[in-house]
């Protein structure tokens, strides 16, 4: 039970609330913001491998070789590269907007171009342009893939922004190293817990978010499937 | 030296002189601290782990996908184990087991075991019905029909599985340097500590050079390894698989 009380004691104080209030939002800012951007850059780079097809091959072998650079090794090698200072936040939103975009690629692509090419026929026969065929009629389809890869990619953002403690910009990763430093249990055991809250609740809304965009898939739901979807 | 850190850090070319400073200065490849130690003690991080994860998550994997028990369990605790922030593990896993590498072991394993999971019940879920039931109709018993159809239809599943842990192996090893372990993440973080900038670059540049290694060697061994029918029915499905799409 004395874990218990060191537990209780450790939450007890308003100074480590505060400080842990503080934490958890610099790790939502850190994990969020490269997600949303990540999203976003890769419909922008997918939109371009469709619409110019070399690319598609380019885009491919580049998410590939940035998604298997080490965490670590990015987070410290991405100051020099964009020329911040090593202990700015925006090294770490950086890294992970990286690799929320790597991760998303694929799936993108695949989902695009699993489009039907008869719904692609009947949209351009309807007078929508590319540009807006793209973002009204593929991507809307494209959804219930990209939402699969989004959820891959918030757990593994908001799993891996504590490992930028070791650079000093960690948000709940700063209770590991201080826990660690003072060997002391209570402080990382909260960290865990609440980055393991973080993502349940993220990917909740993720698929909140999805039942959202994707409407028609509850009406043909209902309709037993009568129609094929 | 670089007093980089904390103030703005220098550019692009400045950088990759003071990374060939380093790697040009033989006493970074000397003894207990030169880069072959570091780089066969991350190997050798990574290979234990990667063997322990793949005895415990393979067998797992294939009776799961096999039976259909348990299928909702383990996709859940794998997606949970997934979320678990490296650094917190290998931490709390230092203070429980006080000053030991198995620590750091346990915790690179347990971050392994997901992706090997993931894979080789993904292979098997991805065997056609119909395969399996002309399997049974042909005669072949339970394990027969696992080893003989099953295993090798789903063998490039299995391995990209086991290719994804190795990338999570690489960089979490690097990061439980943290907690005292050897390896290439010394040079990332003792480097970090002394603001030594060529150090930290030098470490960064290995790690992921050791990770694309890896990552290489096992997409031609996916490659190699596929049975020469799993490949063809891949292609012939290709053009089909967009269709069914629709």
């Amino acid at each position: 039970m004395s874990f218990l009380d060191e537990l209780g004691s450790f939450l007890g104080s308003a100074n480590n609330r505060s400080q842990i209030l503080g934490d958890l939002l610099e790790h939502c800012y850190l994990a969020l913001v490269p997600l949303v951007a990540g999203v976003v850059i890769a419909i922008a780079l997918c939109w371009l491998g469709r619409t110019w097809r070399p690319m598609r091959g380019v885009l491919l072998a580049v998410a590939n070789v940035v998604y298997t650079i080490p965490s670590l090794a990015l987070f410290v090698v991405i100051p020099s590269v964009i020329g911040t200072k090593i202990l700015d936040s925006i090294n770490v939103v950086v890294a992970l907007t990286l690799y929320t975009s790597a991760l998303l690629i694929r799936p993108t692509l695949d989902a695009l171009e699993a489009v039907p090419q008869q719904v692609i026929a009947s949209a351009t026969a309807m007078g929508y342009r590319p540009a807006r065929r793209f973002f009204a009629v593929e991507l809307p389809l494209a959804v219930p893939v990209l939402t699969a890869g989004v959820r891959v990619a918030s757990v593994s953002n908001i799993s891996l922004v504590s490992v930028g403690a070791l650079i000093g910009v960690g948000g709940l990763g700063v209770l590991f190293t201080d826990g660690f430093q003072r060997e002391y249990f209570s402080p990382i055991v909260v960290g865990i817990v609440l980055t393991l809250v973080l993502a349940l609740v993220v990917d909740l809304l993720l698929v909140l978010l999805r039942r959202i965009l994707t409407p028609w898939e509850r009406a043909s739901a209902s309709a037993r499937r009568a129609v094929p979807a | 030296m670089g007093a980089g850190i904390g103030f703005r850090s220098k550019g692009g070319a400045r950088m990759i002189s003071e990374i060939g400073d380093w790697f040009s200065d033989p006493a970074n490849w000397r003894g207990a601290g030169g880069v072959p130690v570091r780089l066969i003690e991350h190997c050798a991080y990574v290979g234990i782990a990667l063997v322990l994860a793949a005895i415990i998550a393979i067998p797992l994997g294939l009776f799961v996908g096999h039976t259909g028990r348990g299928a909702t369990l383990l996709v859940g605790s794998g997606n949970a184990i997934r979320a678990l922030p490296t650094l917190g593990l290998v931490t709390f896993l230092f203070l429980l087991i006080p000053k030991s590498t198995a620590a750091a072991i346990i915790g690179l394993v347990v971050l392994a075991i997901p992706p090997i999971l993931a894979g080789t019940y993904a292979g098997l879920q991805a065997v056609d019905n119909d395969v399996v039931d002309a399997a049974e109709g042909m005669g072949m018993r339970g394990m027969q029909r696992l080893w003989q159809v099953e295993v090798p239809i789903s063998l490039p599943l299995l391995l990209g599985g086991i290719r994804n842990a190795v990338l999570q192996l690489v960089a979490t090893a690097a990061v439980a340097a943290y907690v005292g372990l050897g390896g290439l993440g010394r040079f990332l973080l003792d480097g970090l500590a002394i603001l030594d900038y060529g150090e930290v670059a030098a470490g960064a540049v290995l790690t992921t050079a050791l990770a694309i290694v890896l990552d290489v060697v096992l997409a031609l061994a996916q490659r190699l390894l596929t049975p020469r029918g799993v490949r063809i029915a891949v292609k012939a499905r290709r053009p089909a698989a967009k269709e069914v799409a629709a």
